[in-house]
Formats: structure tokens, C-alpha cells, sequence
């Protein structure tokens, strides 16, 4: 509900204090979105590029084999196996993510412990490959250094934080 | 290393396909993708036009610095590289707010702007350490309430739709600092590396 407030205040505020201070605000304003059209035009090829790629994996069938290779391991590890899919597709595809989460709420029911630690998981992380993809492409930045590595680390802690914070809060 | 895993991720699901006798799908995707990555790209332009339409605004109005200067002790700490007063701590602290409140959409130019500025700064083609700090704390989201999440949960009938918003908060903010702290510990390493 207060995000249906938030926008236009936030707008409002912003031109008000525009008026006030005699900024060209209208001026001002196609300035700024000149460049974000230059900056949409120049996103295209990353996440093309980007995109093409996730979809190969996943109609392939490569990636939900994979998932299948490695449930055994996370649940020897206490990690709920059936979660297995959200937790690796969540860093590489937001779209794929979200509905996966969705299909594990319809599934296991949304106040179930599964259904708990869908929402949380999907909720606590962002999509760490798009992040990269459209920041650095945007910029043009070549060389990542260490990015994509604590992005991914920054993951894998988001994952075992949910578990171990839902079944603390909910068990 | 973005350039193997993007070769790899498609070689590995065109070989996976020949042996699994999905060709079809690949086939299908191929096309699916780049659809998607273009109605994407749409949607992002009307938002990255209007968002930098009005933080052009508020920069020429002294807005963002403002901003900046009221948050400083705090974000001085993480980016202990960004000069006082620089417009990137603005568009930082602006990325941050927009993700804060859930406004992801907003979020995304904002952060855009950032990167640009922290570009201006180090000058490379190269990730500077304030801008892997930056990622690093945009991929660990913190968000105080996941609006997307509470309305899939609404959909499915749940009795208590906002009961997770407790549960992600902790979640979030254990993750970005942990975050952070990894991001330091490798750019110490990356520090006595040059040394």
C-alpha cells in the first residue's frame, strides 16, 4: 500500500524542490532520458546475448539433469532437495526463478515449510548474472575482477542463511 | 571468466540436447530468448527514460547531494574510495533507497548512473573495488517488503501472505554483510597480490 504512495510523492518532492530552486525541470528532464534511451539501446546485445544462453541450458534439459545429479549431495547436507532447482536457478534467471517459486508455493502450499523457504529465498537474493549483465554491460566494463566470484559466494551464504533463519522462525 | 561460462552455458546445453534428442526445444529457445531479451529491453526503456529524466532533476537540484551528505558516516565506511561529495554517492545512495522500498524498477537506472560515475572515477575498463562493492550489495537485494513474493503467496490461498516478510529481512541482512565481508576479504588478498 505504500508503495501506491511512495512514486508520485517521491516526484512530486522532486519537482517541487526543482521549482523552487528555478531548474529547467522540463529541460532538464529530456536530457536525463536521452541518455537512458542511448543506455537501453546499448543494454540489448548484453542481455540477448545473455538470455539466448540461459535458454539453450535450460530447454536442453542440461540443466534440470544437473539439478537431478547433485539433489543426493544437498540432501546429505540437511539442504531440502526439493528446493534444489530455485536455489541454482535463482542466481542465473530471475524470470525462471519466479516461477519456479511459484510452482513450489502452488505445490507444497504457501504456509508450508517449503512454501515458507520458496518465499524467503526468492525474496532474499537478486538475480547475481543479470545484475552483472546489465551494470557492467551498460558501462562497459570488460574485465569483472572479482564480481561474478562474490556475487555467487554472496548466494550460496543467501541460501543456507534462509534455511537456517525459516526453520529457526517457523519450526 | 564471464566470457567461458557464457560460451560454456550454450555448448553445454547444444551438446546436452544432442544426446538427449531435444533438439526441437533448443531450437525453439534459440529464438525465445533473444524475443524475450528484446520485450525486456522495452520495458526497461520507459523506465530507464523516466527514471533518469527525474535524477537529472534532482541532481541539477542538489537533491542527491543532499542525500549524500545525510548518509556519509555510513556509506563512507563501504566505499571508502568515493571522494566527499562525488555525484556516485548520490546515485548509490538513490539505487539503495529505490531498492530498499521495493521499487525495482527505479532501482535499475540508478544504479546504472552509479557505475557510470564510479567509471568516471577509476577511469579503466577494469571493475574498481567500489563498484564490485556496489554489485555485491545490489545482489544480495536488501528489501523490506518483497511485494512480488507476498502477492504469488496471496495467489495461492496462503493464510498469513506477509508472515515472510520477517524471515526475508533477516535473510537479507545476514546475507549482505556477509557479503561485504567477503567482498573485503578478497580485496585485501587482491591488495598484497599488486604489492
Amino acid at each position: 500500500m505504500i508503495s501506491i504512495w511512495l512514486v508520485p510523492c517521491i516526484i512530486c518532492f522532486v519537482l517541487m524542490v526543482a521549482v523552487v530552486k528555478r531548474v529547467p525541470a522540463y529541460e532538464v528532464f529530456v536530457e536525463g532520458g536521452k541518455e537512458g534511451l542511448k543506455m537501453a539501446v546499448s543494454l540489448l546485445p548484453f542481455l540477448l546475448g545473455m538470455m539466448v544462453a540461459i535458454s539453450i541450458l535450460r530447454s536442453s534439459g542440461a540443466l534440470d539433469a544437473f539439478i537431478e545429479l547433485i539433489k543426493p549431495i544437498l540432501s546429505s547436507l540437511g539442504f531440502p532437495a526439493e528446493l534444489a532447482p530455485l536455489a541454482l536457478i535463482r542466481p542465473i534467471s530471475g524470470t525462471a526463478a519466479l516461477s519456479v517459486t511459484s510452482e513450489m508455493i502452488q505445490l507444497y502450499g504457501p504456509d508450508s515449510f517449503l512454501g515458507r523457504l520458496a518465499s524467503t529465498m526468492q525474496g532474499s537474493t537478486d538475480t547475481t548474472l543479470y545484475i552483472l549483465t546489465v551494470y557492467f554491460g551498460a558501462v562497459g566494463i570488460k574485465k569483472m575482477g572479482d564480481a561474478l566470484k562474490v556475487g555467487l559466494i554472496a548466494d550460496l551464504i543467501g541460501i543456507i542463511v534462509s534455511v537456517i533463519v525459516v526453520s529457526w522462525m517457523f519450526l | 571468466m564471464i566470457n567461458v561460462i557464457w560460451a560454456l552455458m550454450a555448448i553445454i546445453g547444444i551438446v546436452y540436447a544432442m544426446i538427449n534428442g531435444t533438439m526441437e526445444e533448443v531450437n525453439k529457445a534459440l529464438f525465445e530468448g533473444a524475443d524475450e531479451a528484446v520485450t525486456l529491453v522495452i520495458s526497461l526503456t520507459s523506465v530507464l527514460v523516466f527514471w533518469l529524466g527525474m535524477m537529472r532533476i534532482a541532481e541539477k537540484a542538489g537533491i542527491l547531494r543532499g542525500l549524500s551528505t545525510l548518509f556519509k558516516p555510513v556509506v563512507k565506511k563501504v566505499f571508502p574510495e568515493i571522494p566527499d561529495n562525488h555525484p556516485a554517492m548520490g546515485y548509490i545512495l538513490a539505487n539503495f533507497s529505490a531498492n530498499l522500498f521495493g521499487l525495482g524498477n527505479a532501482a535499475t537506472p540508478m544504479g546504472i548512473k552509479a557505475m557510470e560515475e564510479m567509471k568516471k572515477l577509476s577511469g579503466s575498463e577494469k571493475a574498481s573495488n567500489s563498484m564490485i562493492t556496489f554489485l555485491v550489495i545490489n545482489t544480495s537485494s536488501i528489501t523490506i517488503v518483497p511485494t512480488t513474493v507476498i502477492a504469488i503467496r496471496m495467489e495461492y490461498g496462503s493464510q498469513a501472505p506477509t508472515e515472510i516478510v520477517s524471515s526475508t529481512l533477516v535473510a537479507t541482512l545476514v546475507t549482505t554483510i556477509s557479503a561485504i565481508l567477503v567482498d573485503r576479504l578478497l580485496r585485501r588478498r587482491r591488495e598484497k597480490m599488486r604489492h
